[in-house]
């Protein structure tokens, strides 16, 4: 097979497109596991949710995306502190297992509401304007809706990890997952902080909702497609490695899009072949440290 | 003591084979589809539903019993089916195996059924193989198949000057089959396949498929594949301007497709269907029927549902047995005629009845809600089918 320089181009840019969904899905993963330790496997569903409230937003109350774009992400950030005070926090001293118990439980409830409601083909959803047309970069057409997809999540990746890892709040927050009493010590509120961690982490996922929107046919089935990659991106990443979680989204993207063209049969599964050969060489992870 | 315990022993046998014949006798129908994922819009629990519609309005009873319908979701997994109608058929008295969407399933239930003789129906499975390859005296392969669809939709894209294709394949039995019946349709009219490419199931993104698909500079963008991942093709084909160089035909298309896509995204769109709700009086009243209790117009698998049930009950009637080989012999010497279709079912176990090449109106003629199709042809059963010179079926001889 002969494949010209061109179409290597625009498969190299669709993987980007891609690979900042699971740069974003990814972080706020990372961030909940790194924080909270728990594999929030709700967080697909939450992907999906956000989807859907911009839909429902735009059907029954004609309020605009990019109102949504801000609007559902803090929504869905409510609806996660909800589920941590209510849920999550009574479970922290278990085993991992339990969360991921749960939060799948979660998953399989608003899926399944969602499911009754609207069935899975799926809800259209139009691109906003001023994105709906498209540029011609000769070697292919890009939609301006995917350039502004890789833009926004390159912004909001980037901003998260600067949060974190930069400012002081995020230093209180990585001191507070080594050692949370200490930290109490010195007056901070760690549970509060918690949950709040714990909402900003679904409402990446949210915010990642709202982009897809336009792009995937909004259906209830939609995290769950994405979610398991995206799993599987956290772990060569190494759990709760914000940066490894963002580098390995974006380049995990790219190398399923080649896969795409080279032998598209495998493109579904190339992630998780990645996954393993990462997990035999390096068990913590590509980014992430030996406990 | 010992008396005692051996005669109970021996009312308890009574009663356990008591039971065993009674249950042979009684109808319980095992619907086995996607319940919950890609495909559970063209059947789900709408087909369920339309099912005991059709056992309601039979009177709920045959040979004097209650008729039972039980249903479960195979996941678009092969060993799942399988097990199911195994298990049903072992412990449940399953008399008539219903099978739904999705090609591979549909064949691993023909097999199961075959081996514990027991009818088997599929509505919205598609591959041919059902009764071509791997034909089976006990199935009845109900609404429609790959060998009618790419008669259908490929020869009419053909004739209408479509000469070179480019295919999206689902990589299961399904869109092999839809894309191997297209391609020698295609070939068969002067046509030529420039290349396709697999794509996996149930596929989150195909905007790198439509690409290569662009890249090909085929004019016809052959769509082998069904459900969401149909939709997001044709969402993607749109977004990314294909449909400005490359006309789109989709092989497999439902009207929950085009219901979740809207008209604006699908106008012009060719296909082939077995049916569709405004064709008449008699389909636009059962239709009415079906939407008062689900808010949707039904899919033709649905109808399909409805119409191979009534089939069965009848035949069951007349041939007062739930026997499979006696039940069988009396399906294929009664011609059908209901609202669904009219024609009767082969040796082969094809319902051959007449199809439809529809075409989606444009967002200005539609007049009325779901008013989606307009019909392009009237395709004959015995032309679009998979005829006797062609059949590899040793039953069909």
């Amino acid at each position: 097979m002969s494949i010209s320089m061109p179409a290597l181009l625009s498969q190299l840019l669709l993987g980007l497109v891609n690979g900042s969904f699971y740069a974003i899905l990814s972080l706020g993963l990372a961030v909940i596991f790194g924080l909270l330790n728990v594999i929030n496997f709700a967080h697909g569903a939450l992907f999906m949710f956000g989807a859907v409230l911009t839909w429902m937003a735009m059907n029954y109350f004609e309020v605009n995306y990019w109102v949504m774009l801000v609007m559902a992400p803090l929504i869905v950030g409510v609806f996660g502190v909800l589920i941590e005070r209510l849920l999550l926090r009574w479970i922290y001293k278990l085993d991992h297992l339990y969360g991921l118990l749960l939060t799948l439980g979660l998953t399989l409830l608003i899926e399944g509401v969602l499911r009754s409601i609207y069935g899975v083909s799926g809800l259209a959803y139009d691109t906003p304007e001023p994105l709906n047309s498209a540029t011609n970069l000769g070697f292919m057409v890009l939609p301006n809706y995917r350039a502004w997809v890789v833009v926004a999540s390159l912004v909001v990746c980037f901003a998260t990890w600067f949060l974190i890892e930069k400012t002081r709040i995020g230093a209180y927050l990585r001191a507070g997952t080594e050692n949370p009493r200490l930290v109490e010590a010195f007056g901070v509120n760690v549970p509060l902080m918690i949950t709040l961690t714990y909402g900003f982490g679904v409402a990446l996922a949210a915010f990642a909702g709202v982009l897809a929107a336009p792009v995937i046919q909004i259906s209830p089935l939609m995290g769950q497609n994405l979610i398991i990659v995206v799993f599987a991106v956290v772990v060569i990443g190494g759990m709760g490695s914000i940066l490894g979680a963002i580098l390995t989204g974006l380049g995990l993207g790219v190398i399923e899009g080649f896969t795409k063209v080279f032998y598209p049969e495998a493109s579904s599964t190339v992630v998780f072949v990645i996954m393993v050969i990462v997990l035999l060489i390096r068990p913590a992870g590509l980014f992430g440290k030996e406990k | 003591m010992k008396t005692r315990l051996t005669s109970v022993a021996l009312a308890a046998l009574a009663l356990t084979l008591a039971a065993g014949v009674q249950a042979q006798e009684k109808v319980k129908i095992g619907l086995i589809t996607d319940m919950s994922s890609l495909y559970s819009d063209v059947e789900g629990k709408n087909g369920a539903l339309a099912i005991q519609m059709a056992i309601d309005d039979f009177g709920g009873k045959a040979l004097g019993q209650p008729i039972e319908l039980m249903s479960a979701d195979h996941q678009n997994k092969a060993d799942i089916a399988a097990s199911k109608a195994r298990e049903w058929i072992d412990t449940a008295g399953l008399t008539m195996v219903f099978g739904g969407t999705n090609s591979g399933t549909a064949l691993a239930m023909a097999k199961v059924a075959q081996e514990k003789k027991r009818v088997y129906f599929n509505n919205g499975a598609a591959s041919s193989a059902l009764t071509n390859e791997q034909c089976s005296p006990y199935t009845v392969h109900y609404a429609y198949d790959t060998v009618a669809l790419a008669k259908g939709t490929g020869a009419a894209v053909v004739d209408q000057g479509g000469k070179t294709w480019f295919f999206l394949t689902a990589d299961y039995a399904f869109g092999h089959a839809l894309e191997a019946d297209t391609t020698k349709v295609i070939k068969e009219k002067g046509g030529t396949v420039v290349g396709a490419v697999r794509t996996p199931l149930n596929a989150s993104d195909f905007s790198s498929f439509l690409l290569q698909a662009q890249n090909s500079k085929a004019q016809i963008l052959g769509l082998a594949n069904a459900g969401g991942d149909t939709i997001n093709s044709i969402k993607a084909a749109k977004e990314f301007g294909i449909d400005k160089t490359m006309k789109t035909a989709g092989l497999l298309v439902f009207l929950s497709d085009i219901h979740s896509l809207g008209l604006k995204n699908t106008e012009g769109l060719l296909h082939t269907t077995s049916w569709y709700w405004d064709l008449n009086d008699d389909t636009r009243k059962w239709s009415a029927r079906f939407f008062d209790k689900t808010k949707r117009m039904p899919t033709d698998v649905q109808a399909a549902d409805y119409s191979a049930t009534m089939t069965y009950l009848k035949a069951v009637e007349a041939a007062k047995t739930t026997d499979a080989d006696k039940v069988m012999e009396q399906i294929r010497k009664t011609p059908i005629s209901d609202f669904y279709a009219k024609g009767s079912v082969r040796a082969d176990g094809r319902f051959v009845h007449d199809m439809y090449l529809v075409e989606v109106k444009k967002p200005a003629e539609s007049k009325k809600p779901w008013d989606y199709l307009k019909v392009v042809k009237t395709l004959p059963g015995d032309q679009v089918y998979t005829t006797k010179a062609e059949s590899k079926c040793a039953l069909w001889k």
